[in-house]
């Protein structure tokens, strides 16, 4: 990520376009506040990625400026009238002039911060329109995100895809955005993925939308931002960039059905039956299984996940094999119950959903 | 009852000895209809949950101090942000000002006592039940060990989590219960403050003589009436849909889980200008004494006052910028928020008018009213910047927001609340507060504010959303939520040594005579503290400072009327 | 700090002012009140208003709602006969006042009969209860929360008349008779709207 951004970036997107000549004084303040922070933290929302969260970035140096001119101003003012008006020993003797009031000094400080309103109001809408009334770019990328307590369901109806936790998107521009529309299966979420763009809520009942165009390939990270219960804090995001040939690559892997060509006695074959003779088909499903229960995450390519628990967990044998055993002691609050199965069950049903790439 | 006898001077009547001890001390406080008696009851214990919810809070910041920390349970963690909001804002915020209020207002206006009495004394009994019954939520249920039944979604109780199928058992009727209640006492002691301020004030006090504080106290409790009856309505909705199957906000019936986030939030937004309110009246007051000056724009105030009450009835939807109402809606909103600047920065600028020629005296309650003014200008800042929709996009649900709103909480209104205790602390109880132990308890008070407010905005500018048990490493959050932690433990400080100050002078302060600080409103005209039927003669006043008319007869405010 | 005790000279404001009235608590605390309750009665309207039309299934207001003329205007009427007490007390005439308040009780209990009726109709031979659908949970709530404050006014109502009866109610009574009135106004004007946002908006 270059240290500066490219003037084109200021003219990039609908909603920058107005803001293009701020001056440079805003950028470098905006600079100041990302780079300090630019190093140790992914979740920065001055470090934009991403038009959405650009055009609210410059927005947002507007409002500093004029927030911290404010404060300087009255601050200053009220500091100077506290020492200069303070107390002295020899002032004893007589009150100061009362003075009751001026309608001319009261007209001028209500008609100087109307017109500071009406400026601040004006750019804010600007954004607004230029973020939430577009028109769907005719090739976006559209994924339906359905919220759960407490991980994300992740649709791409183009593609029949479902997968769960890790949205994966190609890289893009304005007009080739991916496109989210969302809801929620239980109670109220919201996806928050500060370097992309402002939060939206997923309420169930309802729908939403949302757009968002990664510049460049990479992780994302976000978490989502409305309590929805015990595992709120553990319901991270994480949102793959990838360049249009890598995502296209995912994307031909996802629409596959599962792996199911194990050697016969093998621990994944094994595996394979204890999860499709056990409750867990009734929550999970498992393209070309009989596994088609749709209240937990899709498993169809679990293995091709860095993390499991809504990103909460690292995608690895041992702690897979511990959560299938016992999630509540991993994610206390979480709605997978313990299986009960005994050490050999757990270890082949590791195995097997270690192999589901 | 009244006669037309000008204020006399100062009220030198003696305070009646008792002359039997009939009524013991616990029979006459339960029993007692005296708005002082029943004010200080409410201040009292709202004092006693301010402990209890700063003790919450402490246990928040610990079980934050580190990511993935292990302090306390994910379940006990989210009972205790819930516990901590609803007690701060219904046990805390509403009594104090409600028990200032009470203790207040008749004496400002030359009144005996409230417009009814015992109204009063049952609508303190009922909101002192509704808190205990929300702690009983601790223990009842489950227990102790199973972390009790205290309710755990959020103070704002977003539905359709607070629907029987996602909150089982009776931890969210703890919540609803209690709050009807104590709506029922705000609801009372407001209907009783309005009409005791427009029926009851002495002769000669006409509205636009009336002291500030008896105008945002006017304001605030009629907004009282249009902000807890919504809030009321949506409980009683929220109770139909877990106990009777209706289906209000049921979303699989076709309910609508936005519908509670408007009504709850046409309640939430004029609540916040409810607690708001009364920290202007305090520092109206004061500013003045303490500034050797009458109060900059006395119209404009009142103008100001009432404009910021209406105003907060059309922006409650700036809570709601993420749930997808649509350009129309946010733009709409957006606006809203940002007039309401308007009035609130004419209310600073005149405090600063007020203070601008004068002679500032820095005595404690003058010095946290100056804590008061430069952190409300930030507050009121920090929420210009959450009223552009698009930046709240992004700070929406965040610690940006939570620093936000403990700004006004703590830096604007409990510091306006610290000022009036030392200010009218000598009014009650005949004796002055200690000024060192309360240089002392703003020092630490102020270091620890700043070090938790200030600093917790970052981490809402590095992505930490609010009401999460814990949090992941990496992100950049850790140093902060030390530096907001050890705050907390500054404020603890400062506030132990306010209460021990209060403590102790009860008994060795400097006798305070009636009018220690040489102030011009009525209250100041009566012993200290006032017998029990407020004044001797009912006071006639001409003027907005009687006393500065009695005090300075070369020079009458009534003169310039 | 402390100044000796004189009286306050007049100087500029010795001319007398204005004889000092200010409004009687009782209304003003009725009124403060009655804003409270129009506040809550609003939020059940809103949501009234707001979930027409939403309901996924069962039967609408249209296939089971019959217009309550009859009770209305009881209703209405029991304003009239209100109004008529108070004046009547006014003027010290107690027995008439007794009468008038009797008559409002008598048109207040009947309007709460025609609305049982309705329920029982609507409960027993259409199946509709506040579970069934939106449109049941708005309205039995809407209408329920109206009920309800009609069954205190008439509590409150009938108290008067009972101590209206054995003469203890005189004409020092009027202006706390006047304040029950007003509650009682307040709740008939609470029934116009929900008549025409249920009845005849929502049909």
């Amino acid at each position: 990520m270059s240290f500066f951004p490219k003037q084109q970036d200021l003219k990039h997107g609908n909603g920058a376009r107005g803001v293009g000549q701020t001056p440079a004084a805003l950028i470098c303040l905006g600079m100041i506040c990302a780079g300090a922070a630019r190093a140790q933290s992914p979740t920065n929302i001055f470090d934009p990625a991403a038009t959405p969260a650009r055009s609210i970035f410059v927005l947002s140096m507007l409002v500093l400026a004029v927030t911290l001119g404010i404060f300087l101003v009255v601050g200053g003012l009220l500091a100077y009238a506290l020492v200069r008006f303070r107390h002295r020993p020899q002032d004893e003797a007589r009150e100061p002039a009362q003075i009751y009031g001026s309608n001319q000094i009261e007209l001028s400080w209500t008609v100087i911060p109307i017109l500071i309103v009406v400026m601040l109001f004006l750019s804010t809408t600007r954004v607004i329109l230029g973020t939430e009334a577009i028109a769907k770019p005719a090739g976006a990328l559209d994924v339906i995100v359905i919220g759960h307590q407490f991980w994300w369901e992740y649709r791409y109806p183009k593609y029949g895809i479902v997968t769960a936790n890790e949205l994966h998107v190609p890289v893009s521009d304005a007009n080739h955005a991916t496109y989210l529309t969302m809801s929620s299966a239980d109670v109220a979420h919201s996806f928050w993925v500060p370097r992309l763009a402002g939060k939206m809520d997923l309420i169930p009942n309802r729908i939403n939308t949302m757009w968002i165009d990664p510049e460049q390939a990479g992780l994302y990270l976000g978490q989502c931002a409305q309590y929805c219960g015990t595992q709120h804090a553990k319901m991270l995001l994480r949102v793959y960039a990838q360049s249009p040939a890598d995502f296209d690559a995912w994307a031909a892997q996802q629409k596959l059905p599962a792996r199911n060509d194990f050697f016969a006695g093998s621990a994944a074959a094994e595996g394979e039956k204890v999860f499709m003779q056990n409750a867990c088909i009734n929550c999970h499903a498992i393209a070309g299984t009989v596994a088609t229960g749709r209240f937990g995450p899709d498993l169809t390519h679990l293995a091709s996940r860095d993390t499991i628990a809504a990103g909460a967990i690292e995608n690895t044998p041992e702690n897979l094999r511990k959560w299938i055993d016992d999630p509540n002691s991993m994610k206390p609050g979480s709605l997978m119950p313990s299986m009960h199965l005994s050490g050999k069950e757990l270890d082949n049903i590791t195995a097997y959903l270690t192999q589901l790439q | 009852m009244s006669t037309t006898q000008a204020v006399k001077g100062l009220d030198e009547t003696p305070v009646a000895q008792r002359s039997h001890r009939s009524t013991g001390f616990l029979r006459e406080w339960l029993t007692t209809a005296d708005h002082k008696k029943i004010g200080l009851m409410y201040i009292t214990y709202a004092l006693v949950f301010l402990v209890i919810a700063g003790f919450e809070a402490i246990l928040m910041r610990i079980q934050l101090w580190v990511p993935n920390n292990h302090f306390v349970s994910p379940q006990v963690f989210n009972r205790l942000f819930t516990m901590h909001g609803t007690t701060m804002v219904f046990f805390v915020g509403m009594p104090i000002l409600f028990g200032w209020g009470n203790y207040l207002v008749p004496l400002m206006i030359g009144a005996r006592d409230m417009a009814f009495p015992r109204l009063n004394a049952f609508s303190f009994w009922i909101s002192a039940f509704a808190g205990v019954l929300l702690y009983f939520s601790y223990i009842g249920g489950s227990g102790l060990y199973a972390a009790g039944s205290a309710p755990d979604v959020g103070w704002f109780a977003y539905a359709p989590l607070t629907a029987r199928v996602f909150s089982p058992g009776h931890s969210t009727d703890y919540w609803t219960l209690a709050l009807l209640l104590s709506g029922v006492g705000s609801i009372g002691t407001a209907l009783n403050i309005v009409t005791t301020i427009l029926c009851m004030r002495c002769p000669g006090m006409k509205l636009s003589r009336m002291p500030l504080l008896a105008w945002l106290y006017l304001v605030m409790n009629g907004l009282v009436f249009v902000t807890v009856s919504p809030l009321t309505a949506a409980q009683i909705m929220l109770t139909l849909d877990r106990y009777l199957g209706s289906h209000f906000f049921d979303t699989q019936a076709g309910g609508s889980a936005v519908l509670w986030m408007h009504f709850f939030w046409i309640f939430g937004h004029p609540e916040v200008y409810v607690l708001v309110l009364p920290a202007f009246a305090f520092v109206n007051e004061i500013v003045p004494v303490f500034s050797r000056k009458a109060i900059f724009g006395y119209p404009a105030m009142v103008a100001a006052s009432v404009g910021i009450g209406f105003i907060s009835l059309s922006v409650w939807a700036h809570h709601m910028f993420t749930v997808g109402l649509g350009p129309a809606g946010n733009t709409f909103f957006v606006f809203a928020t940002m007039v309401i600047s308007v009035p609130t920065g004419i209310k600073i600028f005149n405090w600063l008018a007020t203070i601008w020629g004068g002679r500032v005296i820095f005595a404690t309650p003058m010095i946290f009213c100056v804590g008061f003014l430069f952190q409300f200008l930030v507050a009121g800042l920090t929420g210009i910047m959450l009223a552009a929709a698009p930046f709240d996009w992004q700070l929406g649900n965040s610690y940006f927001v939570v620093a936000h709103f403990h700004y006004v909480l703590v830096g604007a209104i409990l510091f306006a609340l610290f000022a009036a205790f030392y200010y009218w602390y000598p009014k009650i109880t005949g004796r002055m507060m200690s000024e060192t132990l309360g240089k002392w308890h703003f020092i630490l008070f102020l270091v620890g504010f700043h070090l938790t407010f200030d600093f917790m905005h970052i981490p809402g500018l590095l992505g930490m959303p609010r009401r999460i048990y814990t949090y992941e490493a990496g992100r950049g959050w850790e140093g902060w939520n030390i530096i907001v932690g050890i705050g907390a433990f500054f404020q603890a400080a400062g506030t132990l040594v306010f209460v021990y100050n209060m403590l102790r002078s009860y008994k060795t302060g400097k006798a305070a005579g009636p009018d220690p600080w040489d102030a011009w409103t009525l209250e100041w005209s009566t012993t200290s503290p006032p017998p029990e039927y407020n004044f001797a003669v009912t006071p006639t006043v001409h003027s907005r400072r009687p006393l500065w008319d009695l005090k300075h007869p070369e020079d009458l405010d009534s003169d310039y009327e | 700090m402390m100044s000796d005790a004189t009286s306050i000279p007049m100087g500029n404001a010795a001319a007398p002012e204005a004889p000092w009235t200010q409004p009687y608590r009782g209304t003003v605390g009725m009124a403060c009140l009655i804003l409270a309750e129009s506040a809550i009665f609003i939020i059940f309207i809103v949501a009234y208003i707001f979930y027409i039309g939403k309901s996924l299934n069962g039967p609408t207001p249209a296939q089971v709602l019959e217009t309550p003329y009859f009770g209305t205007v009881c209703l209405l009427s029991s304003s009239i006969t209100v109004h008529f007490a108070v004046a009547a007390l006014r003027r010290a005439r107690t027995s008439s006042c007794t009468m008038w308040l009797a008559g409002t009780v008598l048109l207040g209990a009947i309007f709460l009969g025609t609305t049982a009726q309705e329920w029982y109709r609507l409960i027993v031979k259409e199946g509709l209860t506040i579970q069934t659908n939106l449109f049941g949970t708005t309205y039995y709530s809407l209408v329920g929360l109206h009920a309800s404050h009609v069954i205190v006014g008439l509590i409150m109502l009938s108290l008067t008349l009972a101590f209206s009866i054995f003469g203890r109610v005189n004409e020092h009574h009027a202006e706390k008779l006047e304040v029950l009135s007003l509650y009682w106004h307040f709740v008939d004007a609470v029934w116009v709207v929900v008549f025409t946002v249920v009845y005849v908006v929502g049909k």
